[in-house]
């Protein structure tokens, strides 16, 4: 289990840090979640991987897993939801006002040639 | 248990959803509460600055619940300081945000404002490391409203930026603070410096990545190369005042390296040693020069204060690097100063903006309103940016220089007196183009009219006296902040003062 939790949260990482190093918003913004994702699943095994265990220490209970860490991970969902939220909106906005989703200002070079099938000229 | 150390999170978290629902139609009515909540959030600050300098390190339990179990809030001197800080600058410029109509551009300014200053106070008193990641997402959130604040097309592509940037920050905060939790069981920054003392050798290498990715996040938050890609564009399309505000922000970067790693990896920590001031310093000292080339080479004004900002941050973090009580004085005098003097000329920035319709420095444009009196302003900030006397950048320049005799010294002296040059050139150049070669123009062109805005030009008058103010006062301030930094390198008292069953 280690090992699949391990590469699950390597194989995210590095999906996302290829997509958000992308040159337009969309991919950024997929990229941005899966680190999100990543990095919550990285937070829950910080308190150690338990099966079938309790949160609350009985004194019947075999052992515990540890409910700090999920009290921290439901806050970084939490948080990392309300962000990608909010940059989709302002990508949107930002794509609305200037017509095109390129992520960098207006005066570095626009990547050639710009793509035919997307948009409308 | 002083109640009135959640005051300053409190107060903004309360009014800002009040301005929201109650008052969000009326605009004057927004001004005013907004304005009296800064102004009793400043008395506040001021009474709390009286209080932890008189006091032992205060502690405000949340709830009640013993740390480390609950969230802790901490009152020290710096915390103190550095909340007065923001508390004075916030008045002043949500004073000119009103006079110069900054507000009105588009909605809910006082309401982000007022969750930036919540943000902002709770990430300068908690004493917890994951409520220090959630303040710093409630000032981030509301940072976005702001930068946006107006509209246009630039302004939302740097915002997407910007947001995409500290996301990506966000998440490495997260990735720190779960490696730390994974090898030491705690968050609360007392118990991790009990903690990080005795942690066993195994565990000193996980340890170390957490602390480095820490430094990274705090690396980008407080604008450090190869991490201050975000900031030129963030501050050059931000609305005047929500830049001059932001000021304060990258300090907050500042703030959290200075707390993480004097409180839980002090020099002399066996896990990390002084890893942090060998990675600090070189990054600190190219970011000092790579701040000195954009103020030359920048083709707006915004632009070139922005780097001006990263400048100095550069010097700042020379300093902060040396971890000895005597540099982090001279730290915290030039924190105090960078934040005035990047917020003066980040207003003023804005006036001309606002009368000459543009900030190119590649054109001359002709005179525009009141040409003379924002000329002498400009001239009184970038005196004070650039660190020339009587300003208290050069006070600030001296105090650094002279808290890095050592090993490294010629390197950094090298590195800040030529970078200084650099930067007296590259002002001079700004504002003799913007300035005096307005005179030289032949256009027929209708002069821009000026307008008549005291309030806002009160404003900026208030910040270079306030400048003024620290550079007379420089005696007694330096005193105050050696008291300071003393009681940063007395981790003992912190650490009594929030675990009382602690050993140390």
């Amino acid at each position: 289990m280690e090992l699949l939790v391990a590469s699950a949260v390597g194989m995210m990482t590095a999906c996302g840090v290829y997509l958000t190093l992308r040159k337009r918003t969309f991919p950024v913004i997929v990229g941005l979640a899966l680190l999100s994702y990543a990095v919550n699943v990285f937070i829950f095994a910080s308190g150690r991987l338990a099966i079938g265990l309790p949160a609350i220490i009985t004194s019947d209970a075999a052992g515990y897993t540890d409910p700090l860490t999920q009290a921290l991970v439901l806050t970084a969902i939490v948080i990392s939801f309300g962000m990608t939220a909010l940059i989709v909106m302002m990508a949107l906005g930002a794509f609305l006002e200037t017509g095109d989703d390129y992520i960098g200002m207006e005066k570095d070079t626009l990547p050639q040639p710009t793509p035919p099938q997307e948009g409308k000229k | 248990m002083n109640h009135w150390i959640i005051a300053p999170v409190i107060l903004p978290a309360l009014l800002a959803p009040f301005i929201v629902l109650v008052m969000r139609h009326d605009l004057s009515l927004q001004r005013i509460f907004s304005t009296a909540g800064t102004a009793v959030l400043t008395a506040i600050s001021l009474v709390l600055l009286y209080t932890a300098s008189t006091n032992p390190p205060e502690v405000y339990f949340l709830g009640n619940w013993p740390a480390p179990f609950g969230i802790v809030l901490v009152l020290d001197r710096l915390s103190a300081m550095m909340i007065a800080l923001t508390a004075v600058l916030a008045l002043l410029v949500q004073l000119y945000a009103i006079g110069t109509n900054w507000d009105a551009h588009g909605k809910h300014f006082h309401a982000l404002f007022q969750f930036q200053l919540m943000g902002i106070c709770g990430a300068f008193l908690t004493g917890d490391a994951f409520n220090l990641f959630v303040f710093f997402e409630v000032l981030l959130i509301a940072s976005y409203g702001l930068m946006i604040h107006g509209g246009g097309a630039n302004r939302l592509k740097a915002g997407v930026q910007y947001v995409a940037y500290n996301l990506v920050g966000s998440t490495l905060f997260l990735f720190a603070l779960a490696s730390i939790y994974a090898v030491t069981g705690t968050l609360n920054m007392a118990d991790l410096a009990v903690k990080v003392a005795e942690l066993p050798a195994g565990d000193a290498a996980l340890m170390r990545v957490g602390a480095v990715l820490l430094l990274l996040v705090f690396a980008v938050k407080g604008a450090l190369v190869p991490l201050q890609f975000w900031l030129p564009a963030t501050y050059s399309f931000a609305p005047g005042p929500v830049a001059a505000l932001f000021a304060v922000m990258t300090k907050v970067g500042a703030y959290a390296v200075i707390r993480v790693y004097t409180l839980i990896f002090p020099p002399d920590t066996p896990s990390t040693g002084l890893l942090f001031a060998d990675i600090l310093l070189p990054a600190a000292i190219v970011t000092l020069i790579i701040g000195a080339i954009g103020v030359m080479g920048a083709t707006g004004l915004a632009r070139m204060v922005a780097f001006a900002a990263i400048g100095s941050m550069g010097t700042l973090f020379i300093a902060v690097a040396q971890f000895t009580p005597d540099a982090l004085t001279a730290a915290f005098y030039y924190l105090v100063h960078s934040t005035l003097a990047t917020a003066v000329l980040f207003l003023v920035v804005d006036l001309v903006q606002d009368r000459r319709g543009n900030d190119s420095l590649r054109a001359a444009a002709p005179p525009f309103g009141q040409h003379g009196l924002i000329a002498a302003l400009f001239f009184g900030g970038t005196i004070a940016m650039a660190g020339m006397p009587p300003l208290s950048g050069f006070l600030g320049k001296l105090l650094v220089l002279d808290a890095t005799r050592g090993p490294d010294m010629a390197m950094i002296w090298t590195a800040i007196l030529v970078t200084s040059l650099i930067t007296i050139i590259g002002f001079s150049r700004a504002g003799s183009q913007v300035f005096w070669k307005a005179h030289a123009t032949t256009t027929t062109q209708a002069r821009p009219e000026g307008k008549a805005e005291p309030l806002a030009f009160a404003v900026v008058f208030a910040l270079l006296f306030a400048l003024a103010a620290l550079t007379i006062l420089a005696g007694p301030v330096t005193d105050w902040l050696a008291d300071t930094s003393a009681e940063l390198f007395d981790r003992a008292a912190y650490i009594n003062a929030v675990l009382p069953t602690a050993k140390e």
